[in-house]
């Protein structure tokens, strides 16, 4: 490349290629003319950027190329590049209004990113500090990123970066405990009983925001003091942090710093703050109370958990059947901060989440409210709540399922994950033709019977070690040695034992099989007739394994069918699914081998093996994960398995000789068939070769 | 080879002095109704939380001696019924643990049973039955258990995989006790008592043991136990610090993911 700047005219022909989605009323014209100052490399970093920020929304890829200019008179290199990336995650986490928004506060960027060395970012501490909350709450917390810290009591929302303190340990430690903070609003009754009405007292100020700050600090007063009577080092480290309490909340501090107060007592003296015209003074881990998210999430959850609980009981012996509750109504007792249900003077058990529900209504109650010991009609306790027969999906793009599990995917323009990008689904499969497995066996009579002995072979078994200096059985050939020996006068061995020990095979082999709509015919026939054989091959040498098909559609619908899970046996149900494989639809490769590496990651064994089969490249719906992006993500999710222990081996079916292969395997070992037909005879031959 | 002399039986454990022992609920008096009953028992429940030091402290309440097997996958059925030694010119029989307990009468403890390989359990299924008899099968000698033997297992229902699993033709045969890390203020006074400190050091550590339990499935397999809570306590007694104890005997002993090294370090950071 020479380094010549590119003229006007030459970089508006460069942006029509990559701001490819041009509506016609705009025209790259004034965009190449800003561009013409910079100089050539400055010129190539940012059609570099248009290009990957214009792949996922050209209207950010606008943006970037208009406020390149100014950017760049501001900004280096990596800070320019930090600038588009903030922009791509905000549109990935937030949608293109708030993305647009954040490029254009350049401003606001430059200033966070001044003291962005002494800035720590909630990615960094996230995995860590939701664990923190785990271990501090008994009810799960979720933790997200809000613009200002809040909780609505099942998550907690901390901002994206905190700059607020000098260094970025401080900043760190403020996360702790801002979170703690609110973590601890939701446990010791912040947001009221049933006997105390937060709303209802608000209620009695006009100027609701103020009130809701002053509350806010009073209760961070009130917490503290709460906080340190169980867990005295987070409350001096939250103290350390604030440093001393301003002089506007010394009143608070002397009527509220006691671990005995309750909400109530911040209540009473919330009037006498808002009779002055005063705001509270700033405290750094002081978020804000969002009452009405708070109370919207409460309300939906007591519900919730209130109808758990009353199933529960209903299904208990002596209450379900009968109509009105009257003196058989269970008794509860809360004592010591644990429910307890009895009937008729018996501890009854209740199932582990209408427990943890019972648990989690006393701690949004005080109490066990009174509507979950009426009985539930005749009839209406439902075993389980699920919609049946929702596996497949013909219209799943537009269905609300929750995922079962999100997953990071690598975008390789950013170099950097997608947080949570893909929505896995574990669908069921409807069983196939019974007799599907019967026939290809009979088909390949002579092949099967070829496997089983070859794979008897490798089958571990004990071995007999001898003359051992102790063992169960004793080593007749060295016995009589030894006497023979001892008779000569010669000194007798003492090892007269065998041993038996174990040859122990201990490997877990996961099969990842494409159910992409590519494979749909012979290559599709090819991966179930393998299937048959690596089943029979894997019987008889008696490893663990597991098969999963996976196929889906765009990155909100990445579905797995689990054709054999690890604890399942090779029955007639798991050979009704070999049977049931068919094309779906796209190929999104990364999602399902991270997901069947936590699976795999879970097996007991030593070792472990994930094999894929499929038909060729990664694609999937819309242009996205097709070509470089599908293979870098793949090559990256193979790279992750590696580093958990997970050795993978990717047989793919293709006759076009593949050149991407070298680069998508790359982690992986591999191996190209260029004919489905081979792929039978060959999978439990590869298997062989791999597996001892 | 004609002479099979006995050997010694192997040394037979007895518990002389009382174990400190801090009863949960009732299994005292469902232990020695099984023990009267003649029924063999079964201990379930997470690592470090009682169940050996319950042994021990029933064969020094019924006085009867104590031997304890180890169950590993290496374990023959000849590590436990006996085998033929060599010594000098003699083949020697000598009694396994088992059968040594057997004949004296003794609580027998095979602890971590699902350790043990598949064809070595099924030796105890006539003991465990209502034939209460041990085939030793090298010698042709079948031994009839005396009244006050007594055959306790136990298992860790938290570590079951799919190649650990009690077969339901073992486990059947057992009356079973359920174990779990007792509540706050009584572990606090096993901690306070094993641990020698303080009333107050002793609910702290038990606050951190409740802390690093919620995070049973959330990063880690198991919280800390109440063995681990008593390491700390004696190493605090000891004079290390506090903070630095738990470290050391709580959150390293539990993990060595560094991420959640991190949490663990934060929870003690928490409670001292
Ligand atoms: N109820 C109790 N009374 C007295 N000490 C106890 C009690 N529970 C636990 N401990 C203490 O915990 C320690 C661990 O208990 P123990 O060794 O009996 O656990 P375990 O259940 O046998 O564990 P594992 O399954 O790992 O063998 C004991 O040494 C003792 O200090
Ligand atoms: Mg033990």
């Amino acid at each position: 490349m020479s380094s010549r700047r590119l003229f006007s005219d030459e970089l508006e022909q460069r942006l029509d290629e990559v701001l490819f989605a041009s509506p016609s009323h705009r025209s790259a014209k004034n965009i190449a003319d800003g561009l013409e100052r910079l100089t050539r490399v400055q010129q190539e970093l940012v059609l570099h950027w248009i290009s990957v920020a214009a792949q996922t929304y050209a209207e950010i890829g606008y943006q970037v190329a208009s406020l390149a200019p100014k950017a760049l008179d501001r900004l280096d290199t990596a800070g320019f590049e930090a600038w588009v990336l903030a922009g791509l995650d905000a549109y990935d986490r937030k949608g293109g209004q708030l993305a647009m928004t954040l490029l254009r506060d350049l401003d606001g960027f430059c200033a966070a990113r001044e003291h962005a060395s002494a800035a720590a970012r909630l990615a960094e501490v996230e995995t860590r500090l939701s664990r923190f909350l785990q271990g501090l709450s008994g009810r799960p917390l979720a933790l997200g990123a809000g613009q200002v810290a809040h909780t609505d009591t099942e998550s907690v929302f901390l901002p994206a970066q905190l700059a607020t303190l000098p260094s970025a340990a401080d900043n760190r430690r403020l996360y702790k405990a801002t979170a703690a903070l609110l973590w601890a609003q939701t446990r010791y009754g912040t947001f009221g009983t049933a006997a105390i009405d937060v709303e209802a007292t608000l209620a009695r100020w006009v100027d609701r925001e103020r009130a809701l700050r002053w509350f806010a600090a009073l209760e961070a007063v009130r917490l503290e003091a709460v906080i340190g009577a169980e867990l005295p080092g987070l409350a001096a480290e939250m103290a350390a942090l604030r440093g001393p309490w301003p002089e506007a909340l010394g009143e608070a501090v002397l009527r509220l710093g006691r671990p005995d107060t309750a909400v109530s007592h911040s209540l009473t003296f919330l009037a006498d703050c808002m009779a002055g015209e005063g705001e509270p003074p700033p405290l750094p881990h002081v978020g804000a109370i969002d009452l009405d998210a708070v109370l919207r999430v409460r309300a939906a959850r007591i519900a919730r958990e209130s109808e758990t609980v009353r199933r529960a009981l209903s299904t208990l012996k002596g209450f379900g059947g009968r109509q009105g509750a009257g003196e058989d109504a269970p008794a509860v007792n809360v004592e010591g901060g644990k429910v307890e249900f009895s009937l008729d003077g018996e501890l009854a058990a209740l199932p582990p989440e209408a427990q943890a529900a019972a648990q989690s209504l006393l701690q949004d109650l005080g109490e066990v409210p009174p509507e979950c010991l009426v009985p539930a009609g005749p009839g209406a306790w439902q075993p389980t709540e699920r919609v049946v027969g929702e596996g497949g999906g013909e219209n799943a793009l537009t269905s609300h399922r929750e995922p079962h599990r999100r997953y990071d995917e690598w975008d390789y323009r950013r170099r950097a994950y997608r947080r949570g990008w893909c929505h896995l689904f574990e669908v069921d499969l409807k069983p196939g033709d019974p007799d599907y497995v019967a026939k290809v066996s009979l088909r390949n009579t002579a092949l099967i019977r070829q496997i089983r002995r070859r794979f008897e072979m490798l089958r571990g078994e004990d071995r007999l070690l001898g003359r051992q200096p102790e063992g169960e059985e004793v080593d007749i050939d060295a016995l009589v040695e030894a006497r023979a020996d001892a008779a000569s006068g010669a000194e007798p061995s003492a090892r007269l034992f065998c041993r038996r020990i174990r040859n122990e095979r201990s490997l877990a082999a996961m099969f990842m099989v494409d159910m992409s709509g590519s494979t749909q015919g012979w290559v599709n026939d090819a991966e179930r007739e393998a299937l048959v054989m690596l089943c029979e091959a894997l019987e008889t040498l008696g490893d663990a394994y597991a098969i999963y098909g996976f196929s889906g559609w765009t990155r909100t619908r990445c579905d797995i069918y689990p054709v054999k899970r690890f604890d399942e046996k090779y029955d007639a149900t798991v050979r009704g699914r070999v049977a049931a494989i068919e094309a779906k639809d796209y190929t999104r490769m990364g999602v399902a081998i991270r997901h069947l590496t936590r699976l795999l990651d879970a097996q007991p064994a030593r070792h472990k093996l994930l094999v894929s089969l499929s038909d060729g490249r990664p694609d999937d719906f819309g242009d996205e994960y097709r070509g470089h992006y599908g293979i870098e993500d793949t090559r990256r999710a193979l790279q992750e398995a590696h580093e958990r222990g997970v050795r993978s081996f990717c047989i793919t079916i293709d006759r076009h000789g593949a050149d991407y292969l070298q680069r998508l395997y790359g982690p992986a070992r591999y191996a190209v068939l260029d004919d489905a037909k081979k792929l039978p005879l060959k999978v439990a031959d590869l298997y062989r070769r791999l597996a001892t | 080879m004609s002479a099979t002399q006995h050997a010694a039986t192997p040394k037979l454990q007895s518990v002389e002095k009382e174990p400190y022992y801090q009863p949960i609920g009732g299994e005292i008096a469902l232990f020695e109704s099984a023990h009267r009953r003649r029924l063999p028992v079964l201990l379930k429940g997470p690592t470090g939380c009682g169940k050996t030091r319950f042994v021990e402290y029933m064969a020094w309440r019924l006085k009867r001696p104590l031997v304890t097997v180890a169950c590993h996958d290496d374990l023959t059925t000849a590590d436990l019924v006996g085998r033929y030694l060599i010594i000098g010119n003699e083949t020697v029989w000598v009694d396994g643990p088992l059968t040594a307990a057997v004949r004296a009468g003794a609580l027998c403890y095979l602890d971590e049973i699902v350790e043990a390989r598949k064809d070595t359990t099924v030796v105890i299924h006539p003991l465990a039955d209502a034939r209460r008899i041990l085939a030793v099968d090298k010698r042709g000698e079948l031994v009839a258990a005396p009244d006050d033997f007594m055959l306790v297992v136990s298992y860790n229902p938290g570590y079951q995989s799919v190649l650990k699993e009690i077969k339901p033709s073992t486990r059947q045969r057992f009356v079973a006790l359920e174990f779990d890390y007792p509540e706050a203020a009584v572990e606090a006074g096993i901690v306070a008592t094993e641990g020698n400190v303080d009333a107050e050091t002793a609910r702290r550590l038990v606050k951190l043991g409740e802390l690093t339990r919620n995070l049973k499935g959330a990063g880690l397999d198991e919280g800390a136990s109440t063995r681990l809570l008593v390491h700390a306590a004696q190493l605090i007694s000891d004079g290390v610090l506090p903070a630095t104890a738990c470290t050391a005997a709580v959150a390293r002993a539990l993990t060595d993911d560094p991420d959640m090294t991190g949490t663990l370090d934060d929870l003690v950071r928490a409670v001292f």
